[in-house]
């Protein structure tokens, strides 16, 4: 691979450009002695808009499970969101959370309701963070089980092939055939009434499908490859080839498309709670906040703010992971320093009176 | 081809059949048509229940009413609207007209837009550009449509309405939204330090030009484009496509253009009388097919122009100057629509821009004020769906373009001395185009059938307000309706994406 960039082919190559071969040996320096998961792992850690994504992701699950505790653990904040009829803090049940004075607040301050109040007098905070804990425990479950269903489907699909192959894809297709919103939105009808975990469950049951097809892919690929037939004379069985020989090959794009699958699906799970076919009371999830307090926009618009803020937040914060994912687990990936940045490091690497820089330093005809 | 194509239809028939019964099942269960009845204290209410059942065939078993209902739909017949008595033909043909508009509004800029910016963005790989692009696109693409659709509704519909009522910008706004158009400017195009200085002047003192003038002008108010604008824009529009398309040093093309342009501009004139003619009046019919008989005209000509300037090379003098004549045709056609903003705007009291419904009720007028009205609907909820749909066709785009510009010969391309915008437009952009034609037909079929929440919001009379309005109130007829058309355009989607894919990828073989 040549270091010039395709944005300007017409700059004189740069003389550092080395052969392909010093390239090489300088790339694998980078790996060498690793094994596969470290250097994905690696190059990760390696990536600050996944970072940043995680730790964000983090510190909001944090803040949703410890302030208004889960299950039966009780949290910090002093209300769950369920009390009504909270003494008017601020007029009208404005936040009372301000920015510091720097920003142009009345100085800072977290007050008895940072998010507000709504129009029964209740936490907005605390409904928020009840709305985040469903919303992470809904995209959790629904990437679980779809996660584990689509491996199922492609990987019977694309390693036994033939009769099976085609009842599993057709079934795919029936599956694909009606836009999730649609099934969404009758299985939303059906289940109602009950939890947010059922609900979430059998959204999984419908969200297998590109998965599955993309496991299947993979799987028609690598089950030609040389360490199949190595592992099939060595007297492995057919599950033991699928599970531990082909599947972790196919294991990048398993995780990265099931990360980008949590992302669409926080957002689904908000959209049918918005249209009403997906959780509702007494349930809180994110969308159904924003759905209940729509009406609300003109007199409390703080009430529609927040909920939205952190579904923005979630599903940024996924897609990011995902990103860094995918490029942690493409081995064509490559970090390209800009132009500019190399035409920089070139005019330092150049001032010492002009040394030759050593890559292409001839050591063949020295004495 | 032809096998596949049966072999296709075949599997794709089945697959909807299965499907409709499966969905009939669970729609029968999902809904409840006696709820309201239930609860009613109606001294009949028994009697009023046995009507209801003996109307809907409740008592026959789901499967037998399942195939009932295919049988209606052989025949043409897709059922009633059980509460109003509407036939269900009527409701989709109109529902589906209203969401036609929206979709092919929407597409068409999201993928021009979204296109472009990802292939810019690709092309500055790892600059300021490309992250604040990457930057945007994700989030964008993290946004709920819904929240992104009542936040324009409360904030850019009655901000816009309230700012014409005094339309004035302060200075300081002008100038901080001009340096901020040349800072994205000179990012996007990029170079050595001096090229984005000028890149960024220039820029920033065309945006505070033409806020200028708007302001100054009261265009706010009284918005038209005019034969000097016309003009103004259309040599812009020919430069530029002359610059990508063929390259400025093609003079044949450029002349072409211009001359495109000239002929678009002679045309105003004349075009005026036309549309005063009675088909564009209240009762005229069939305006709409001579706008679209005359944007074909509009093409033909430019098509024409280019290929009587010869020479070697004319396909691409040709189609520049058809892509210019188009360009032109639009400009007359939005410039036409904008004279009756003033009267129109007055009628709707100040506040043209609504934020429900997709036509004004009782607003009578010409062809030109229906025409606006529609745009005037369309405005926001096209908004919403271009927000998102660009966020997903800019990625697309970005890491496709990616992809193909690491290709060997794009490597070769530049190795034999092509001029960088040759390889870039000739070699780089088409093939980026292949993977998008796959995804681009599935993503509009969805769109028909999904664009169900930006209906819900705005309250537009659309297919997916026909289907959640009718899931709620328990009709499974209309609901029937809308999946067997989604999932039957589904299905065709699937194959005509299937079959582009073949055409514009010779590799690609359906028969093997």
């Amino acid at each position: 691979m040549s270091t010039s960039t395709p944005q300007n082919p017409q700059a004189p190559e740069d003389p550092t450009a080395a052969s392909s071969s010093t390239e090489n040996a300088i790339e694998l320096k980078d790996v060498v002695g690793l094994s596969q998961g470290q250097i994905v792992r690696k190059r990760f850690v390696r990536h600050k808009g996944a970072m940043l994504g995680l730790l964000f992701l983090i510190l909001t699950a944090l803040l949703a499970f410890t302030s208004v505790g889960f299950g039966p653990v009780p949290g910090w904040w002093q209300y769950n969101g369920r009390e009504t009829n909270l003494a008017v803090v601020e007029a009208g049940g404005a936040p009372t959370m301000h920015l510091p004075s720097f920003l142009g607040g009345p100085g800072f301050a977290i007050g008895d309701h940072p998010f507000g109040q709504d129009e029964l007098g209740r936490d907005m905070f605390a409904r928020v963070m009840l709305g985040v804990q469903t919303s992470l425990k809904v995209m959790f479950i629904i990437g679980l089980v779809s996660c584990i269903l689509g491996i199922l489907v492609g990987a019977l699909a694309g390693f036994y092939r033939g009769r099976l192959d085609s009842i599993l894809m057709r079934l795919t297709d029936l599956f694909i055939t009606v836009p999730v919103l649609v099934i969404g939105a009758v299985v939303g009808k059906i289940t109602g009434g009950v939890s947010a975990a059922v609900f979430a469950a059998s959204m999984g049951l419908l969200l297998w499908t590109s998965l599955a097809r993309l496991v299947r892919g993979e799987f028609l690929a690598l089950r030609e490859r040389e360490f199949v037939d190595a592992a099939r004379v060595a007297g492995a069985s057919s599950p033991r080839i699928i599970f531990k020989h082909i599947l972790p090959n196919a294991i990048g794009t398993i995780i990265v498309s099931t990360t980008l699958l949590m992302s669409s699906a926080i957002l689904l799970e908000t959209a049918l709670s918005f249209l009403g076919f997906g959780i509702r009371e007494p349930e809180i999830s994110l969308g159904a906040l924003i759905s209940q307090y729509q009406q609300a926009f003109s007199t409390r618009p703080w009430l529609f703010w927040w909920p939205g803020l952190f579904i923005v937040i979630i599903a940024l914060t996924i897609n990011f992971i995902g990103d860094g994912l995918r490029d942690a687990f493409d081995p064509r990936q490559k970090r390209i320093p800009s132009d500019r940045k190399m035409s920089r490091a070139d005019a330092v690497s150049r001032r010492p009176a002009g040394v030759i820089p050593m890559q292409t330093q001839d050591t063949q005809g020295r004495p | 081809m032809l096998n596949f194509l049966t072999r296709r239809l075949v599997a794709g028939l089945l697959t909807l059949f299965v499907s409709l019964f499966l969905m009939y099942v669970l729609v029968d269960i999902a809904i409840d048509p006696l709820a309201d009845l239930r609860e009613s204290t109606a001294p009949n209410k028994q009697q009023l229940i046995a009507a209801r059942i003996e109307l809907l065939d409740l008592n026959t078993n789901v499967v037998v009413r399942f195939l009932q209902w295919c049988g209606g739909v052989l025949h043409g017949d897709f059922g009633i609207a059980w509460k109003t008595g509407e036939s269900v033909s009527d409701l989709v043909a109109h529902a589906i007209g209203s969401t036609l508009q929206l979709v092919t509004a929407a597409t068409f800029l999201s993928l021009v837009v979204g296109v472009v910016v990802g292939i810019v963005s690709a092309l500055r790989q790892y600059s300021a550009f490309d992250y604040v692009i990457i930057f945007l696109s994700f989030l964008l693409y993290s946004l709920p449509s819904f929240w992104v659709a009542v936040l324009l509704k409360q904030w850019a519909a009655i901000g816009f309405n309230n700012f014409l009522r005094d339309p004035w910008i302060a200075w300081p706004t002008l100038i901080g939204v001009a340096l901020i158009a040349g800072l994205l400017w000179s990012l996007a195009i990029g170079g050595s330090a001096a090229r984005r200085w000028q890149v960024f002047g220039i820029a920033a003192a065309a945006t505070f030009g033409m806020f200028a003038y708007l302001q100054l002008t009261d265009w706010w108010l009284e918005p038209k484009i005019g034969p000097i604008l016309l003009l103004v824009m259309g040599a812009g529009t020919a430069f530029a496509f002359a610059a990508v398309f063929a390259g400025l040093h093609n003079r044949r093309a450029l002349w072409a253009s211009l001359t495109t342009v000239a002929v678009g501009f002679i045309a105003y004139f004349p075009m005026q009388t036309v549309f005063k003619m009675d088909i564009f009046g209240p009762s005229g019919n069939g305006a709409s097919w001579l706008i679209l008989l005359l944007a074909v005209v509009a093409i033909g000509v430019g098509f024409l122009i280019g290929r009587l300037y010869g020479g070697p090379d004319w396909g691409v003098s040709a189609r520049t100057s058809a892509a210019v004549a188009f360009v032109m045709a639009a400009l007359i056609f939005v410039d036409k629509v904008m004279q009756v903003w003033p009267p129109y705007s007055k009628a709707l009291g100040g506040r043209p821009i609504p934020t429900f419904g997709d036509r004004t009720p009782g607003l009578g007028g010409n062809y030109w004020v229906t025409v606006l009205d529609s745009f005037t609907h369309l405005v926001l909820p096209t908004a919403t769906l271009v927000l998102i749909a660009f966020a997903a066709y800019t990625r697309y785009s970005r890491s496709s373009m990616l992809e193909v510009m690491s290709q060997d010969y794009i490597r070769t391309a530049r190795a034999k001395g092509l001029p960088e915008r040759e390889v870039v437009v000739r070699h780089g952009f088409r093939n980026t185009l292949i993977p998008l034609a796959t995804i681009v037909p599935i993503d509009v079929i969805t769109l028909i059938g999904g664009a169900v929440i930006t209906e819900a919001v705005f309250s537009r009379p659309g297919m997916g307000q026909l289907f959640v309005k009718s899931l709620e109130e328990a009709q499974v007829d209309p609901v029937m309706a809308y999946l067997l058309i989604t999932a039957g355009l589904a299905i065709i989607a699937n194959i005509v994406a299937d079959i582009i894919y073949a055409v514009i990828d010779p590799r690609i073989r359906l028969d093997a």
